[in-house]
């Protein structure tokens, strides 16, 4: 292993673990802020969305709104169906289809 | 007496158990083609197998190794940033801490270090639930993350092998697999105004960060605006 890349992962390690046992000693007889929670709230959801939005707008590094991004349309179809059924796997398996038929023509 | 007080304590711990596992498999079967892209996009991201299999063990947070590889694979090695995106998308968990703490803080303390160890978003929703339902329970909750665990760690390793096999993954679209993914996790979330001007207004940061802006620093700046965003909105509305 590249030891970079091992402190890296022992890093992400101690960090995610701050995570899971801090409120446990942190906000023991406290609970936690108003303030932080209100924040927290939204983490999850503006996090997601960083993640996904570009990787299907700008797949290549540019933006790409065209009927040639197959990122878009197979996410596209991918987002109805997450949002139809609420289901990793047929989302996973119609998306990818999907992304593989497009890839072959 | 006391032997059979031993006895139906003891049925009630098979009983436990034998709950959380019926409760918990359709989850850990979701679990399943996250971890089998794990392993996949560690590969793509030119990790080696070990790497990409020994986050999977000692890191053990899903979006947080996606982030982590994709961040790697682009070329982005600086351990500040790396760890500093770590913890912005795991401080959800001290929320998911907090609100268990009441009833962990009975446990003994190694075993409050272990169920933190294994504390997941899965693992959170289950135990809630089950609090809802019946009482805490830590076996319930160890027996769901323990699950969580194991499968996770085979199921990576089952995508390191299965992307051995592929010469590369990225032609055959494989690497869409993280937004398809991300996006069940994101839909069931929009279910409010707020929740939707935070998704159009990272959605937006995102974008225009992501074409000006070098590396994936477009992934922390909309986290940060978006989400201050929907936290001052939701104070608004509080005070309303």
């Amino acid at each position: 292993m590249r030891s970079d890349v091992f402190y890296i992962i022992i890093g992400m390690a101690l960090v995610t673990y701050f995570t899971r046992i801090g409120a446990l000693a942190l906000f023991r007889f406290t609970g936690v802020p108003t303030w932080l929670n209100r924040w927290l709230k939204y983490v999850p959801v503006a996090i997601l969305t960083a993640l996904i939005i570009p990787s299907l707008l700008l797949p290549k590094g540019y933006l790409d709104i065209s009927l040639n991004n197959h990122y878009l349309i197979a996410g596209i179809v991918a987002a109805f169906v997450a949002y139809r059924s609420r289901n990793i796997i047929a989302t996973l398996g119609i998306g990818m289809s999907i992304m593989f038929v497009l890839k072959l023509f | 007496m006391q032997l059979s007080n031993l006895i139906s304590s003891k049925n009630e711990l098979v009983e436990e158990v034998w709950v959380a596992l019926r409760e918990c498999t359709p989850v850990v079967l979701g679990v399943v083609p996250f971890g089998i892209t794990c392993g996949i996009m560690g590969l793509t991201a030119r990790m080696s197998g070990i790497e990409t299999i020994s986050m999977s063990v000692i890191v053990f947070a899903g979006a947080s190794q996606f982030i982590g590889i994709t961040m790697l694979g682009s070329g982005i090695t600086g351990w500040g940033i790396l760890i500093l995106t770590t913890l912005l998308v795991n401080l959800r968990h001290l929320i998911m801490g907090s609100s268990l703490a009441p009833y962990m803080l009975e446990l003994p303390f190694p075993l409050q270090a272990l169920l933190a160890f294994l504390l997941t978003d899965e693992t959170y929703a289950l135990t809630i639930s089950r609090i809802h339902k019946a009482r805490y329970s830590a076996l319930y909750q160890l027996t769901v993350s323990t699950m969580l665990y194991l499968v996770w760690i085979l199921s990576t390793v089952a995508g390191v092998v299965l992307g051995g096999y592929i010469s590369d993954p990225l032609t055959w679209g494989l690497d869409f697999a993280m937004p398809a993914t991300f996006l069940v996790l994101l839909i069931p979330l929009l279910a409010d105004r707020i929740s939707l001007i935070v998704f159009s207004a990272a959605a937006g940061v995102a974008v225009l960060s992501a074409l000006y802006l070098p590396g994936k620093w477009y992934i922390i700046i909309a986290c940060l605006t978006a989400s201050i965003i929907g936290g001052l909105l939701e104070g608004a509305r509080e005070h309303a």
